[in-house]
C-alpha cells in the first residue's frame, strides 16, 4: 500500500466498520419480522427450484401423454400420486412445468432490473449532479416514458423486435428505469448541498470522485429497496407479455404462457391456469414482503 | 402564475413530441419496417412497398412526416381492416374509458374509506389485515385474477357471463378485475397521506377545540390529504389503461386494448401506433389537468 492511498483507506476502514455494524442491525431488524422471514423462505424455495429445475422436477416438462391428460391434482377425485398438481391438455406434468417456469421468471425479473438500474441510476446521477440543460433533457425523457403504460410499450416493442428472451429483458429494462432516475436525482440534489460533499470538494476531489465515492453510495439503500420491488414488477410484466402471446418465443414453459393455454380449459380443468398463477402470486408476494421490510430495516428512523 | 401556465403548456407540447418519437420508433426500431409488416413477402414486393411508403428517406425526414401526419390525426390505413387507423381506434375508445372509469370509481370507493380507517386505527388488526390485502393485491397478475373470477362466478356459481360487453352483468367481472389492480396502490397512498396529516398541529387543535372526531377526519385531515391523491391520479390512469389492455383480452371486451393486442398479433402497425399514441395522449392530458388542478388547489402556488 503506497502512502498516498493510506489516508483515504483508513477512512474507508472506519466507514467499512460503520457500514457492517449498520448491516448487522439491518439483518437483526429483518430477522425479527415474521413476514420477511416467510417471504425469504418462499423466495429461497423458488430460487432453489429454478436452479435445480431438471433435478427436482418429477417429470420432463415437455413429455406429453395423451392417456394421462387432464389428470386432476392429487387431492381431487381421480388424482394420481405421480402428478401432484395434475396434468394439462396434452398430459404434461404441471408441477414440473411450474418448476421450470421459475427459471424464466427469475432470469427475466433480475436481468430486466439490472438493465433498468444501470440506465436509471446513471441518468439520475447525471441529472442531479450536472443540473441545467442536461437535467432538463433527462427529465423530459422521463416525462415522455411516464406517459405510456409500461405494459403497452413493452408489448409493442417486443412484437416489433420479435419475441425472444433477450428482447423481453431489454425491453422491460428500457421501459422501467424512470423510477430510479427520479429518486436518485432527487437524492443527489439534496445531498450535493451537504457539508461532507462540500468538504470533499474543498479537499480537491474531482467531480467524478465526488459523484462515485460520495454521492452514489448514499443512494444505495433506496436503490436496493427499489430494485427488489422492481424485480416483482418485472416478473408480473413478463407473465403478462407471455399471456398476451409475445413471450420468449420458445417452447420452454413460462408461467404466463401456462395460464394463457390453461384459460381455454378453465371450465373443464380448473387446475391448469390456477397453479401457475399461484406460483406467480407466491413469488411476487414474497419479493414484495422482503422488499418492503428491507425498506423499513434500512430506514434508520424506523425502530 | 401566467408564466407557470405557459411553461406547463410548453412542456405539454415537448412531451407530446417525445411521445410521437417513441410511437414512431415502434415501427422503425427493428431497422426494416417492411419485413416487419410483411415477413413472408418476396423481396421484389418489399422494394415496391418500401418506395411507396417512403421508407427510403432518411429517418429524420420520415419522423418529420410522421409528426405532421400525427398532428392531422393520420396514422395510415390499417392493413387488416383496410380503413384509416384512427377512426377504428377512436371507435373502441368509449368502451375502454367506461371500463377504466368504472374501475377507478370502484377503486376509490374501496380505497378511501379503508385507507382512512387504517390510518386512524394505525397498527390495529384492521390495519394489518388491510396491509396484507394490499400486498396480496399488488402481487396478483391481473389476467390471472380475471380468470379466477371467471372460474368462481361464471363457471362454478353461474352468476355472471364469462365474457362480452353486451349486458350490465357482463361489466361486473372486468370492472372487478381491473379494480383489483388499482385499489392496493390507491389504498396505500390514502393511508400514508392520512397518517402524515393526522397528527399535525391544526388537526390536534381542532380536536382540542372539541370538534367531533369524524368532522376532524373528514373536514380537517382528508382535505389536506387530498393533494397527494390528486397528484397520483395521472399515474393511476396510466396503470388502469395498462391493466385495461389485459382485462379486455381476458374478458373479450371490445375495447381499445383488445384491438391493440389483436393488431399486434396481425402485425397491423398503423393500428398499434394509433392506439399507443392515443393512450399516451390521454395520460399526458390527464397529467396536464392534474397539474392545473394542483396549481388551483395549492394556495402556496396560487397566490404567487
Amino acid at each position: 500500500m503506497s502512502i498516498d492511498t493510506l489516508a483515504p483507506s483508513t477512512v474507508a476502514l472506519h466507514e467499512g466498520a460503520a457500514r457492517s455494524a449498520e448491516g448487522s442491525r439491518t439483518w437483526r431488524k429483518l430477522a425479527r419480522n415474521p413476514a420477511a422471514i416467510a417471504g425469504g423462505v418462499i423466495l429461497l424455495v423458488v430460487i432453489g427450484a429454478a436452479v435445480f429445475a431438471p433435478h427436482v422436477a418429477p417429470h420432463e416438462a415437455a413429455r406429453q401423454s395423451l392417456i394421462r391428460r387432464f389428470t386432476p391434482p392429487l387431492w381431487a377425485h381421480g388424482g394420481n400420486t405421480a402428478y401432484l398438481l395434475g396434468t394439462d391438455q396434452v398430459g404434461r406434468d404441471i408441477l414440473s412445468r411450474i418448476i421450470h417456469g421459475a427459471r424464466i421468471s427469475l432470469v427475466v425479473g433480475v436481468s430486466a432490473v439490472l438493465v433498468s438500474l444501470t440506465v436509471g441510476v446513471t441518468l439520475g446521477l447525471l441529472g442531479g449532479f450536472l443540473q441545467g440543460r442536461v437535467d432538463t433533457v433527462i427529465m423530459t425523457v422521463v416525462d415522455v416514458m411516464l406517459s405510456f403504460p409500461q405494459l403497452l410499450l413493452a408489448l409493442a416493442f417486443v412484437a416489433a423486435l420479435g419475441p425472444s428472451l433477450t428482447t423481453i429483458i431489454v425491453v422491460l429494462g428500457l421501459t422501467g428505469w424512470e423510477r430510479y432516475t427520479r429518486v436518485v436525482r432527487a437524492e443527489v440534489l439534496a445531498l450535493r448541498e451537504k457539508d461532507f460533499v462540500e468538504a470533499a470538494r474543498a479537499m480537491g476531489a474531482s467531480p467524478t470522485r465526488v459523484l462515485l465515492r460520495h454521492l452514489l453510495p448514499n443512494t444505495f439503500s433506496s436503490i436496493i429497496v427499489m430494485s427488489t420491488l422492481q424485480v416483482a414488477q418485472a416478473i408480473l410484466a413478463e407473465a403478462a407479455l407471455s399471456f398476451l402471446g409475445v413471450g420468449t418465443g420458445s417452447a420452454y414453459p413460462t408461467w404466463g404462457q401456462m395460464i394463457a393455454l390453461g384459460r381455454d380449459f378453465v371450465s373443464v380443468a380448473w387446475w391448469l391456469p390456477t397453479f401457475p398463477g399461484l406460483a406467480i402470486l407466491l413469488t411476487v408476494l414474497s419479493i414484495n414482503l422482503v422488499g418492503d421490510r428491507l425498506r423499513d430495516a434500512l430506514d434508520p428512523r424506523v425502530g | 402564475m401566467l408564466t407557470l401556465l405557459v411553461r406547463r403548456v410548453v412542456r405539454l407540447v415537448v412531451v407530446l413530441a417525445g411521445v410521437s418519437l417513441v410511437t414512431f420508433a415502434i415501427l422503425h426500431v427493428s431497422g426494416d419496417p417492411v419485413s416487419l409488416m410483411m415477413p413472408e413477402a418476396p423481396e421484389a414486393d418489399r422494394v415496391v412497398l418500401r418506395q411507396a411508403m417512403g421508407f427510403n428517406a432518411p429517418l429524420p425526414v420520415q419522423f418529420a412526416r410522421f409528426l405532421a401526419n400525427t398532428a392531422r390525426g393520420n396514422f395510415g390505413n390499417s392493413f387488416f381492416h383496410r380503413a384509416p387507423a384512427l377512426p377504428l381506434v377512436l371507435d373502441r375508445m368509449p368502451t375502454t374509458l367506461l371500463l377504466t372509469v368504472l374501475a377507478m370509481g370502484l377503486s376509490i370507493s374501496i380505497a378511501v374509506p379503508i385507507g382512512i380507517l387504517s390510518a386512524v386505527r394505525r397498527n390495529s388488526v384492521f390495519d394489518h389485515g388491510a396491509t396484507f390485502v394490499v400486498f396480496l393485491g399488488t402481487s396478483m397478475p391481473v389476467f390471472w385474477t380475471g380468470i379466477m373470477l371467471i372460474l368462481l362466478f361464471a363457471v362454478q356459481l353461474r352468476l355472471l357471463p364469462v365474457s362480452g360487453w353486451e349486458s350490465w352483468a357482463a361489466l361486473v367481472l372486468p370492472t372487478l378485475t381491473l379494480a383489483t389492480a388499482s385499489t392496493p396502490l390507491l389504498l396505500r397512498i390514502v393511508r400514508s397521506s392520512m397518517l402524515e396529516v393526522i397528527n399535525l398541529d391544526y388537526v390536534r387543535t381542532a380536536r382540542a377545540k372539541g370538534v367531533s372526531e369524524w368532522i376532524v377526519i373528514w373536514h380537517h385531515a382528508l382535505v389536506n390529504a387530498a393533494l397527494p391523491l390528486v397528484t397520483v391520479a395521472g399515474l393511476q390512469f396510466s396503470l388502469l389503461l395498462g391493466g385495461a389492455i389485459i382485462t379486455e383480452t381476458v374478458f373479450a371486451v371490445p375495447g381499445l386494448g383488445r384491438l391493440i393486442v389483436g393488431a399486434i398479433r396481425q402485425l397491423d402497425f398503423p393500428i398499434v401506433q394509433a392506439g399507443v399514441f392515443l393512450i399516451a395522449l390521454i395520460v399526458v392530458l390527464v397529467n396536464f389537468a392534474v397539474d392545473l388542478l394542483y396549481i388551483y388547489l395549492n394556495p402556496q402556488i396560487r397566490v404567487r
